[in-house]
This record gives structure tokens, C-alpha cells and sequence, in this order.
């Protein structure tokens, strides 16, 4: 099987400092991998790397795209790498306002992606549009409403129907429940798992919350000043931690 | 089916003096299709650590945990999820569901995962569930608002939706009632009967003595304790 | 002292001026910027117009000044004047004998010829500037010819009002590449766009000039389920009874009486001198 994300020795320095260094690991289809490390970890670097957000000083992103096979992402040209992001892959920010148009409706929020790669029918954007905020579990009435309208974790699931409407195969998320209330958070969690099941997505997840990544991803990777110490099968990295950094991350987390 | 070869477990906690604690050595069992192998030994003795190195759940030293073929050991972790998925079932004692999905689907949840159509996974699960008396109009509700015994249910109703070729049991049969235990020593005796490899821990000692074919000491594996 | 240079501009400043213009015809529809001067006007009457006008006039010249179709606003009177005393062109208001036509907010109706030149003023010259409002995304997206969001735009206005409301300024596709805004003329002149003159646009105060040339493809964007349409008052024009010009609603008094009258004044003056009539006619001729 070839792997759908291949990350190969990538290394991101602001001037003397490291980003993140000589990180490494392959995603297969359907994976999930939640990235977790304290802030400043690197975490976020690697992600934004990793989305063609930052340009990398060092190494690839290799992505198994429809037409062409595995491709370089990082020296792809950009027109490539912005039409990529528009289809084949997505981008979940924290903050909903970073990854809404808060002037434009929550329908013409979902149909821009549909827009962009050259959907002209009106009738057939706004009927997924609805279908996606039923999938999204918001009250399909709201289709007409500005995103500044909507609850937190409304604008947060309206960010993930934006970005998954088109169908792409690899989602980033940076922080998906950040900010949240915990009950909201819970519904998110749902819903998002039930999406990635459903599409058979493969995702890759910043987060420094470790009962997110316990019940969203397979896999984990531990950063720690822009490194990575340890990654493995996620319930095993948690419950059979190894290494010094991992285990005072797991220790530290309060039981409920 | 499921074969541990010399396997030995240590826990290191870097955050207390780096002090090394060993669990496990020597570990060597191996359990054929169609057995029912129960684990023995003291509270502490290391029972539940082997079912989990088993699982892929706990990281193996040294040695080789093999299960269906595949070194659970040395494994990508997509390879586990897949025996997992597949092949290697377990029944722990506390259900660990996501919020807010109704019990039917819990219990289906695993047959949908190995590609089962979804009628016919929803008409295993309510059999299962009616087996182990889990009133319909529970059905359709989160099992997070069960009482205890009604999660454990669900989770045995759970683990033996699909029909995995190896099971872990944690303590089936732990605080049932009798009707109830009726039932569940009848699914895993269904279970040997297709052939299912079977590890247990059964502190029932009737239970015990009725589905296993043998028992293994892990205080044999446990190191500077001698059996 | 008082001599003006011709057209007000210095030579190297219509130099300068120029080759924006030529890169704008080469390169139908794209924006470039150029090095907008302060004009003797406030921003907002004309200043990227009249430099381009003042670029393009030559001593030969017929130049004629339209805002919002009249001849005869404060506007258009003044830039006529402006041109009068400092290029000493002759001027018009009859689009027949026109050479170089600035115009503000309409297209004439009279269809233009080969010979003549429309240039337009134009306040925001970027149509993606409604949803983003970066300048550099938006250089990246026309560059990259990423233009879903302008389709955002209209589908915000149907989602909101049942039909596309954009009644002005309506976006449009030039040769198949860049997304273009016409300026705000209504809607209702969106087709006229493909013609035989040089159209040439200015926005002084945004520093930029594009261009379309003669016979260009200019498409206006829409929804396979929601066409474009050219939309005009469903009226005659009260004064020459033409069905097929643009026209303004004027309110006659405080019993909410009104007219409709061609909003091109010269087209409407040269249809009643050929004998045309319309339902007012008669009063106000009285």
C-alpha cells in the first residue's frame, strides 16, 4: 500500500532556533495521527510545514495525489499546492474566525470550495451546502445566516463542513476543540469521528488535549523542543509511555 | 494463534529516578484455535499486564508476541489496529464508548468496522443484546448512563459482535447475575466452538473450571517471584 | 504662467501613462498599477480618468464627458472645461462626434465605433476586494486565476435576495482570463463590453489601469440556474418613447408621480429632434 502522506526528514528554523527538526513518519489512507507536545513543542510548525502554510528549511512532504502519483509538496509549484489545498486536502484551524468568511453566509461558506473548483449551479451548491450543515448537525434554517451569529462550536462545525464538502482525502486540524466548552467539545469529538469513519478520511491532528487524540486518533507522535520522542499505536504511547517526557505529559493530566 | 515467545515487560519511570521495574519475564505460552486458556496467579502477578502486551497495548521488552502471524511486538501501529479490527478481540472490564451513540450502534460498531453491511450488524447486535437482557428501550440511548452491570453487558455484547479468531477476556464474567453469567459462558463456549483462541482472566472459579481447557501461572513469568 | 502643458500632465507623466495603457491592451482585463498624480480634482471625481483622458487626448481630438449617461452634471461639465482650458480640444456632447468619451457609470447607447476611445473612471478597481481584502491574495488569486469567490459574491446575493442583485458593477470574465470589474455601470450595460472601441479604465486614487481592446470576449459571470440578465426598467422612456435605452426614475412631486427618462441625454435629445415621442412628451415640451 503506498502511503497517502510520506514526511521525510522535515526541518524548520527561525534563525537559530528550531521549529521542528528531522521529523520523519509515513500516513497510510484512513490513518488518524494526533501530534501532541506542550506549546512551543514545535507542533504547530511541523503542521503548518506540513499544509504548505510554511516553507520547510529542510526535507519533504511527499502526498500520493489522485492524478500523478507521490509528489513533493514543498517544491510543487503553487498554483499545484493552492489547488491541492482546495480539494484534496483540508485545513481545520482553532479559531473558526481564522478558517470562516464571517461576512459571507454559512451556505456560501461551504459552497466557496464547490465555487473554486468550478461548480456553476446554484441549486445543486446550495442543496449540499444543506446537506452538510445536517451532517455538521446545525439547523438547516441557519443556511442564510452569517457565522457571527452562530455558537462557537456552531462556527467550529461549520468550519469542518467548509472544509470536507469537497470530498478531500487529508484533513489538518491545528487545535480542532481549543477554546471550547467541554461539552461541546464532546459533541465535536462525535462528530468528527463519525466523519472520518464515514469518508474514510486520514487526518492528522495538533493538540495538546491527550483525551482528544485517546478517542480521535490511531497513532501518536510526541514532540518535544521541535523533536520527536516517541510515536506509536496511541493507546500504547498513553498507557505504556516510555519516554521521560511522555510520561510526566501523561502523569500530569488530571483523572476525571 | 496466539504464541508469546520468551517475552519480558519493564516499566521505566524516568520522572522517579529512572527506577526500572520488572513485570515480566520469560513469558512463553501459546494458545491453538478452539482453546480456552485461563491466567492464573496472585493479584500483582502480572495477569492483566500480559493480556495487555498482548493487545499491543503495552509495549513488549524483549521477546516475540505473535498473534495470527503477525509480531505484535515489533508491529506499525496500523498493523495492530488491522489485527484488531480483525482478528483479535478483547473484553476489558469497563466500557470506554464515545458520547452520545446509541448502544445498538456500540454494539455494531465493530462488524461495521470489518465491512459488514450495516442491517445485518444492527440485527446481530440486538440479538446480542436481548441474549444479555438489555431492555429495547435502552437500545436507541448512550450506554454512558447505564448502571455499571448494563456497561458491562453492552461491553461483552461488544466484544462478541464479530467473530474474532482470538479473544482477550477480562473478568467476563465479574459481577453478573447468575442468568446473565448463563449467557456469557455460553457465547464464549460458542465462541471455542467456532474456533476461536481464547486467554482469560477468570476469577470464577465454576467459570473457570467449565470454558478452559488449561490454566498458566503467570507468577511464573513474574521476576524474584518463584511459582 | 499660465500656459498649461497639453492636458495638464507633463510629457513624461503621459509617457509614463501611456505604457500603462498599451500593458493594459496587451493584457486584456489585467489591472496595472501606474503612478497615479494628484489631479487638480478630489479623488472620486475622475482622477484616474482624466489622466488616462489626458494621456490619450490628442490637439485633434473630439472629447466628449458623460456621468451617469448626462452631459450636463457638475461633474461632467467641469472635466469638459478642465480639457477645454488645458488641452484646447474641442468638445461635444453628441456621442456621434466623439473621439475620446470619459464617462462615468454608463456606456452610451449609440453603439461606438473603431475610431473612438471610452475611457472609464472607476473608484475600486478590484473585484475580489467585496471578500478579501488583501491586496496581495488578491494579486495571488488573479494570478493563479483562483476566482470561486467571486461566484461566492453572487451566490450571497441570490442566497439573500432570490436573484442576483448585483445591479452595478457587475463582474465580468475578459478574454476567458482575468475577472474584471466594468466599473459601476449598471448592469444592464454588460453586454455593450464586447465592442468595437477602445475601452480603457482609471482608478486614480487606487493607481491602477486596465484595459479592454476592441472585440474582446467579455463574459459576465453567472449560474448555469441563474443567468445574467441585462435588467432595465420595464418602461418606455417618458420624454422619446425608446424601449431599448437605460433609464432613470425621476419622482415629479410629493403624490409620488414619476417619470422614466433616458439616463443617456443625448441619445434621448437626438431621438426627440428625429420626431420620437414619448408619454410626457407633450407637457414637457409645453
Amino acid at each position: 500500500m503506498t502511503p497517502l502522506l510520506q514526511v521525510k526528514s522535515i526541518e524548520k528554523r527561525y534563525g537559530a532556533r528550531i521549529g521542528c527538526s528531522d521529523v520523519s513518519f509515513d500516513l497510510f489512507p484512513g490513518e488518524v495521527m494526533g501530534i501532541v507536545g506542550e506549546s512551543g513543542s514545535g507542533k504547530s510548525t511541523l503542521l503548518n510545514c506540513m499544509a504548505g502554510h510554511l516553507e520547510p528549511d529542510a526535507g519533504q512532504v511527499i502526498f500520493d495525489t489522485r492524478a500523478d502519483g507521490p509528489v513533493d509538496t514543498v517544491t510543487m509549484s503553487e498554483p499545484e499546492r493552492r489547488m491541492l489545498s482546495r480539494t484534496d486536502w483540508a485545513f481545520v484551524h482553532q479559531h473558526a474566525r481564522d478558517g470562516l468568511r464571517m461576512s459571507v453566509s454559512a451556505g456560501g461558506n461551504i459552497g466557496e470550495r464547490l465555487m473554486a473548483v468550478g461548480d456553476r449551479h446554484y441549486g445543486d451548491i446550495r442543496d449540499r451546502a444543506i446537506d452538510w450543515l445536517g451532517r455538521v448537525e446545525i439547523e438547516k434554517s441557519r443556511v442564510d445566516d452569517r457565522p457571527s451569529a452562530f455558537s462557537g462550536g456552531m462556527q467550529q462545525r461549520l468550519q469542518i463542513a467548509r472544509n470536507l464538502v469537497t470530498g478531500p482525502r487529508l484533513v489538518f486540524m491545528d487545535e480542532p476543540t481549543g477554546g471550547l466548552d467541554v461539552s461541546v467539545q464532546a459533541r465535536l469529538l462525535d462528530l468528527l469521528r463519525g466523519l472520518v469513519r464515514e469518508m474514510g478520511l486520514s487526518a492528522i491532528i495538533v493538540t495538546h488535549d491527550l483525551a482528544v487524540v485517546r478517542l480521535l486518533a490511531d497513532r501518536l507522535m510526541v514532540m518535544k523542543s521541535g523533536h520527536v520522542v516517541e510515536a506509536g499505536l496511541t493507546d500504547q504511547v498513553l498507557d505504556d509511555p516510555q519516554h521521560a517526557y511522555t510520561q510526566l505529559l501523561v502523569s500530569s493530566v488530571l483523572q476525571v | 494463534m496466539i504464541e508469546l515467545i520468551n517475552v519480558s515487560k519493564s516499566f521505566t519511570l524516568h520522572n522517579q529516578g529512572s527506577a526500572v521495574i520488572p513485570v515480566m519475564q520469560g513469558a512463553s505460552l501459546n494458545v491453538a484455535a478452539g482453546e480456552c486458556v485461563a491466567l492464573t496467579g496472585a493479584s500483582g502477578a502480572g495477569k492483566s499486564t500480559l493480556m495487555r502486551v498482548v493487545y499491543g497495548n503495552y509495549l513488549a521488552a524483549s521477546g516475540r508476541v505473535l498473534v495470527g502471524g503477525l509480531d505484535v511486538a515489533k508491529a506499525e501501529p496500523r498493523e495492530i489496529l488491522a489485527l484488531r479490527r480483525e482478528t483479535l478481540g478483547y473484553v476489558s472490564q469497563f466500557l470506554r464508548v464515545v458520547p452520545r451513540v446509541p448502544t445498538l450502534e456500540v454494539v455494531a460498531e465493530p462488524l461495521l468496522a470489518v465491512g459488514c453491511d450495516k442491517q445485518a450488524a444492527l440485527d446481530k447486535a440486538a440479538g446480542l443484546l436481548r441474549r444479555l437482557n438489555i431492555p429495547e428501550r435502552l437500545w436507541s440511548l448512550s450506554p454512558t448512563t447505564f448502571s455499571g452491570g448494563e456497561q458491562q453487558r453492552v461491553n461483552i455484547a461488544r466484544g462478541f459482535a464479530h467473530d474474532y479468531p482470538a479473544m482477550l477476556l477480562d473478568e467476563p464474567t465479574a459481577s453478573l447475575d447468575a442468568q446473565n453469567r448463563e449467557t456469557v459462558l455460553s457465547l464464549i463456549e460458542e465462541a471455542k466452538e467456532r474456533g476461536a483462541a481464547i486467554v482469560g482472566i477468570f476469577h470464577d472459579v465454576e467459570a473457570r473450571n467449565r470454558v478452559c481447557d488449561r490454566e498458566i501461572n503467570v507468577s511464573e513469568f513474574t521476576p524474584g517471584m518463584v511459582a | 504662467m499660465n500656459e498649461y502643458n497639453f492636458a495638464y500632465l507633463d510629457e513624461q507623466t503621459k509617457r509614463m501613462i501611456r505604457r500603462a495603457i498599451l500593458k493594459g491592451l496587451a493584457v486584456p482585463g489585467y489591472q496595472v498599477p501606474f503612478a497615479s498624480r494628484e489631479m487638480p480634482m478630489p479623488y472620486g471625481w475622475g482622477t484616474g480618468g482624466v489622466q488616462v483622458s489626458a494621456a490619450t487626448l490628442t490637439p485633434e481630438d473630439t472629447f466628449k464627458v458623460i456621468d451617469q449617461g448626462a452631459d450636463d452634471t457638475t461633474n461632467a461639465v467641469s472635466i469638459r472645461k478642465f480639457f477645454e482650458n488645458t488641452a484646447g480640444v474641442e468638445t461635444t456632447e453628441e456621442t456621434e462626434k466623439a473621439t475620446v468619451i470619459q464617462t462615468r457609470h454608463r456606456i452610451p447607447e449609440a453603439k461606438l465605433r473603431k475610431d473612438q476611445i471610452i475611457v472609464y473612471q472607476v473608484p475600486i478597481p478590484e473585484p475580489l476586494r467585496f471578500l478579501e481584502p488583501r491586496e496581495t491574495e488578491t494579486r495571488k488569486m488573479h494570478s493563479l486565476e483562483e476566482y470561486g469567490l467571486m461566484h461566492v459574491k453572487l451566490y450571497e446575493d441570490i442566497s439573500q435576495h432570490g436573484a442576483i442583485s448585483t445591479a452595478y458593477a457587475y463582474p465580468v470574465k475578459v478574454s476567458d482570463r482575468y475577472v474584471m470589474d466594468p466599473s459601476p455601470i449598471p448592469k444592464f450595460d454588460n453586454p455593450k463590453l464586447e465592442m468595437d472601441a477602445i475601452q480603457l479604465f482609471g482608478a486614480g486614487r487606487e493607481q491602477r489601469i486596465y484595459a479592454v481592446p476592441p472585440h474582446t470576449k467579455v463574459v459576465s459571470l453567472d449560474f448555469e440556474d441563474y443567468p445574467f440578465e441585462a435588467t432595465k426598467a420595464d418602461h418606455p422612456c417618458d420624454l422619446c418613447g425608446a424601449e431599448d435605452s437605460y433609464l432613470d426614475e425621476v419622482i415629479m412631486d410629493d403624490a409620488g408621480n414619476r417619470m422614466f427618462v433616458c439616463s443617456d441625454t443625448d441619445y434621448c435629445r437626438s431621438r426627440r429632434e428625429a420626431g420620437h415621442k414619448g408619454r410626457l412628451a407633450e407637457e414637457n415640451a409645453a
